[in-house]
């Protein structure tokens, strides 16, 4: 009897198994193992190419003394923090305004999105000419007669991570928008109803019954934005290339160069562990409050 | 049918107000929503705007003036130029070498892509079997890792299989990493689908793929419309993929523009750059523009989850 | 003086009607119904009357004042909603002090209220709890709790007890009715369910198509139902109805059917003449039905036995008769084979006759 179960387990469903070859191949090989084999590498001596050489945590205490990473990490940090928060109000605020009922909506929709169907290259490249001193904002202003007015984020080391804060706020807000939106949409009429009849004002309604409902919304918002800051690469490859100089340096970019460019695969390796540790940090709790809950019951 | 008992002669109304409260049109509240929506918009839009207006400016034009004022006299050279003649590094061919790469590029990444997540989608829908949610999970959890982590490995595989640098390799690149999002996709749609059908199916004796071709598939197009406008979006715009994945003679359009753009020294034309970059968004902008609704409903879907 | 009153109250929506030129007077202290089934404007009036939505034409009085335009938490009202609508991350005490704390109440004069309120509705034990450990009966509790808390003179329900079980549904139907019995203050109830209707109303509106079709106690609309419509929606099981003529033959009026069977309408208290005759359709409800095994003509008609639906004390009859079948209450002891032929007598001064063209009661 039991002889006779074992194959047919096997066997049973073949065909969704074959046709899930690719999925369990990507998660498996691709994910899961090429995670593993960066990770294992990034304690090598690997330089040109992949060697077998270990050498401790050499590779992250070199990383961790090379300036350029160093203002890779401080540029995601203060790029990471005023990006979220800015994507979060500014989105949610463009939602609740959408959300009163007004004519034109598609059209208002229409507009605040387009930018996510962009290349970061595309937008990267417009925002470069836009900021650009000689012609862009900081000579508009200067016609206007304030001739000491001074932006110029490409050149000025500075401020040349809120150039690209602009450009991407430009880009991603729409999105988080639509979201919010989706959120605001899915609260149930009779709350709104009832805080009216309590005599409860809109603003107050918004701010102690409906932000507090959408938890999950804002949570699920923030996880994503936070996986997309640290991938951030196309964007400063176009609009500043990184620079003036160094200044505008960011994980991904540091990584892509290191890796290609430097045929230094050994520090690339572990700038990229680097890179998967900031994004885990965020991910597994936001798993287990999601998820955890599930699996015990 | 109105019965005569219930509908009372007219009474006369008591002093006093009746019928809808008197709301002005022009209200406070109106111009700070509406106020506010138009600005937000302008930020929006300017970017727009100064691509065009500097695509179609002279560069003398151009010297003079700033980004935001209008063309005083329309010249298409600019375009002609960015599609035809633009320079690399490597050579002078303009965009148009760069769009057919990214043509050649994202056609077959698209239907494969989707072909295989939309079959595995069903997979985990329908025919759930021993260990496939672990590999889901996985495979979701592996859409949040950053590509950095997994560029080389790829490229060892690549090399291995003998793909590396050809278009068969960024296909299966694509491929790979548009799994995630296409087979969660497809996996809820297919969730959402009555079960009586395929139930019914296979009580009439259809086989997996059979129920796969007669039944899911002529259910699908909603969905596949939004698969493929996603797809062609992300394939089309990448640029990291592009750029580590193929030789520069198959370079995307998107790597072609930024060579372009930036590594071009000496005397930058503006007016070129503008042509260019509007030209390397045109695709997924007209894409965007035309499937409205269902572009939303498609990134949606990204951001909804497990 | 009326409690309530609305006068000439229409409401569009674009083209359609869904309200049209409502008259109503409610008395104070009355348990009114709003009944009928969905889309007949029942829940639209009741956002009416609460403010929640704008009439198009006509007025609203609460306790003689007109508010036709005065925002809902100014016109003295408390409304309960079907899906309890709570505020979900406070607590009980949070949900039923929220409005109360807006209004810059002092806080001893709230917390007196919301204790007072526990203690009626009996979720003293739950003041600490939020709405996601609670049971639906509790929630509903704590949503009718958060419209006694503003010491209102009129509540309103919308559909409360939809979204609970049959259990559950008679438990605190049960309990609104000693709440009325207890606070005495005016309220106005939707409802779809007739049972509510009747074992709840003072008065019932029967409502369709935005039209009230009849205002009245919940005996008189079950016993003489104003029209065919509402004859056949209230009362279950359905009441029969059986089309044919109204013969008037010197001092005597007969009900003569399609094939010609005849029944005396002696005892018929018509609101209108029975002289005019014509084409009527004769409504009798199924306990209203005698069976005999012999025919006693001028009474009587003939039927055949199609099936029985047994129902616990009592049994549900189904009887062939001309191309229709109709329902008789028997005891469930009796035993019907099917196939057998009875004679059916009919309660006269408990039916209705309705006018075949305006399918209104005579």
């Amino acid at each position: 009897m039991s002889g006779k179960s074992r194959p047919n387990q096997l066997f049973r469903n073949l065909n969704a198994k074959i046709a899930s070859i690719p999925m369990i191949l990507t998660a498996s090989v691709i994910f899961f193992g090429g995670t593993l084999w960066t990770i294992f590498y990034s304690f090598t001596n690997s330089k040109l190419l992949p060697r077998l050489k270990f050498v401790g945590f050499s590779q992250y205490e070199r990383l961790w003394s090379t300036n350029r990473w160093l203002i890779s990490i401080e540029n995601l940090l203060i790029f990471g923090f005023l990006s979220l928060i800015f994507s979060l109000a500014i989105g949610f605020l463009l939602a609740v305004l959408m959300d009163q009922k007004i004519r034109f909506e598609n059209t208002f929709r229409t507009i605040f999105l387009y930018p996510f169907a962009l290349s970061f290259i595309v937008t990267g490249l417009v925002w470069q000419w836009i900021l650009n001193p000689d012609f862009g904002i900081q000579k508009v202003v200067r016609s206007f007669g304030w001739d000491n007015f001074n932006f110029d984020p490409l050149y000025d080391a500075e401020i040349v991570i809120y150039g690209i804060l602009i450009a991407a706020l430009w880009q991603g807000t729409g999105l988080v928008m639509c979201i919010m939106l989706a959120g605001l949409r899915g609260i149930d009429q009779e709350i709104w109803n009832a805080a009216k009849i309590d005599g409860i004002p809109s603003w107050k309604t918004y701010l102690l019954i409906i932000i507090p409902m959408m938890r999950p919304v804002f949570v699920t918002t923030l996880v994503l934005i936070t996986s997309g800051i640290v991938k951030v690469y196309d964007l400063v490859v176009a609009q500043t290339s990184g620079g003036p100089g160094i200044a505008s340096e960011v994980p991904a970019k540091f990584v892509y160069d290191t890796m290609f460019l430097k045929q230094n695969l050994g520090q690339g390796f572990a700038g990229s562990t680097m890179m998967l540790l900031s994004v885990l940090i965020v991910l597994i709790p936001w798993a287990y409050l999601e998820f955890g809950g599930k699996k015990r019951g | 049918m109105v019965n005569k008992l219930s509908l009372p002669k007219k009474i006369d109304l008591l002093p006093g107000p009746f019928g809808p409260k008197p709301r002005k049109k022009i209200s406070q509240r109106n111009i700070i929503i509406y106020g506010t929506l138009l600005l937000v918009s302008v930020y929006y839009l300017l970017p727009l705007y100064v691509m065009v207006v500097t695509s179609l400016k002279g560069m003398p034009e151009i010297r003079l003036g700033n980004v935001f004022s209008p063309p005083l006299e329309i010249v298409l050279s600019p375009w002609v130029k960015a599609w035809s003649e633009a320079c690399t590094g490597l050579n002078c061919d303009g965009l148009s070498r760069g769009f057919w790469n990214s043509v050649v590029i994202t056609v077959p990444s698209v239907i494969i892509s989707i072909l295989v997540a939309s079959v595995n989608g069903y997979a985990l829908s329908n025919w759930r079997f021993k260990g496939a949610d672990i590999f889901f999970t996985i495979l979701i959890f592996g859409s949040f890792i950053p590509y950095q982590v997994m560029l080389y490995p790829i490229v060892i595989i690549l090399r291995e299989i003998g793909l590396y640098g050809k278009l068969g390799g960024l296909i299966l690149v694509h491929t790979i990493f548009g799994m995630p999002i296409l087979t969660l996709l497809f996996r809820n749609y297919f969730t959402s689908l009555p079960e009586e059908l395929f139930k019914a199916a296979r009580v009439d004796g259809a086989g997996f793929w059979r129920i796969y071709l007669r039944i899911m598939l002529p259910m699908s197009l909603p969905i596949f419309v939004v698969a493929i406008i996603l797809q062609v979006t992300g394939i089309w715009n990448d640029f990291l993929f592009g750029v580590v994945y193929t030789k520069p003679e198959n370079y995307p359009m998107t790597v072609q523009l930024n060579n372009i753009v930036n590594s071009v020294q000496g005397v930058k034309e503006y007016n070129v750059n503008m042509a260019a970059t509007i030209l390397t968004g045109l695709v997924p902008l007209v894409i965007y523009f035309v499937s409205g609704k269902l572009f939303v409903r498609g990134i949606a879907a990204g951001a909804v989850k497990g | 003086m009326p409690s309530v009153s609305v006068r000439g109250l229409s409401l569009n929506f674009g083209d359609v009607q869904v309200l049209r030129n409502l008259n109503i007077d409610i008395e104070e202290g009355e348990f009114l119904v709003l009944l009928g089934p969905s889309g007949c404007g029942k829940s639209t009036l009741l956002n009416c009357i609460a403010g929640l939505l704008d009439a198009s034409d006509g007025q609203i009085f609460i306790k003689e004042r007109n508010v036709t335009w005065e925002e809902p938490k100014d016109r003295g009202i408390g409304m309960v909603f079907q899906s309890y609508a709570l505020y979900p991350q406070m607590s009980v005490e949070g949900n039923l002090s929220f409005g109360l704390k807006n209004a810059r109440m002092p806080s001893d004069e709230i917390t007196r209220r919301v204790i007072r309120a526990a203690e009626i509705l009996q979720i003293e034990p739950l003041l600490k709890r939020k709405p996601s450990q609670l049971s639906g009966g509790q929630r509903q509790r704590v949503a009718i709790g958060r419209a006694l808390v503003r010491d209102v003179d009129v509540f309103l329900f919308d559909e409360p007890l939809s979204n609970l079980d049959a259990q559950l549904r008679s438990e605190l139907r049960v309990e609104i009715k000693r709440l009325h019995a207890r606070l005495k203050n005016t309220m106005i109830y939707v409802t779809h369910d007739q049972i509510e209707a009747l074992t709840l109303a003072d008065r019932i509106a029967v409502m369709k198509g935005g039209v009230i079709q009849q205002l009245a106690a919940p005996q008189l609309i079950y016993n003489k139902p104003s029209n065919l419509y509402v004859a056949g929606f209230i009362g279950s099981p359905a009441m029969n109805f059986l089309p044919g003529q109204i013969v008037v033959s010197g001092e005597e009026a007969s009900f003569t059917t399609k094939d010609g069977a005849s029944i005396s309408l002696q005892g018929y208290e018509a609101s209108t003449s029975l002289r005019q005759g014509g084409e009527a359709i004769l409504g009798v409800r199924p306990e209203h039905i005698q069976i005999h095994t012999e025919p006693i003509p001028g009474l009587t008609i003939p039927v055949t036995v199609e099936i029985d639906e047994p129902m616990g004390a009592d049994s549900l009859l189904w009887l062939k008769f001309e191309q229709q079948s109709l329902s008789v209450r028997i005891d469930a002891d009796l035993n019907c084979q099917e196939g057998t032929i009875y004679h059916l007598e009919f309660n006269i001064p408990k039916s209705s006759i309705f006018r075949k063209d305006t399918e209104e009661r005579i």
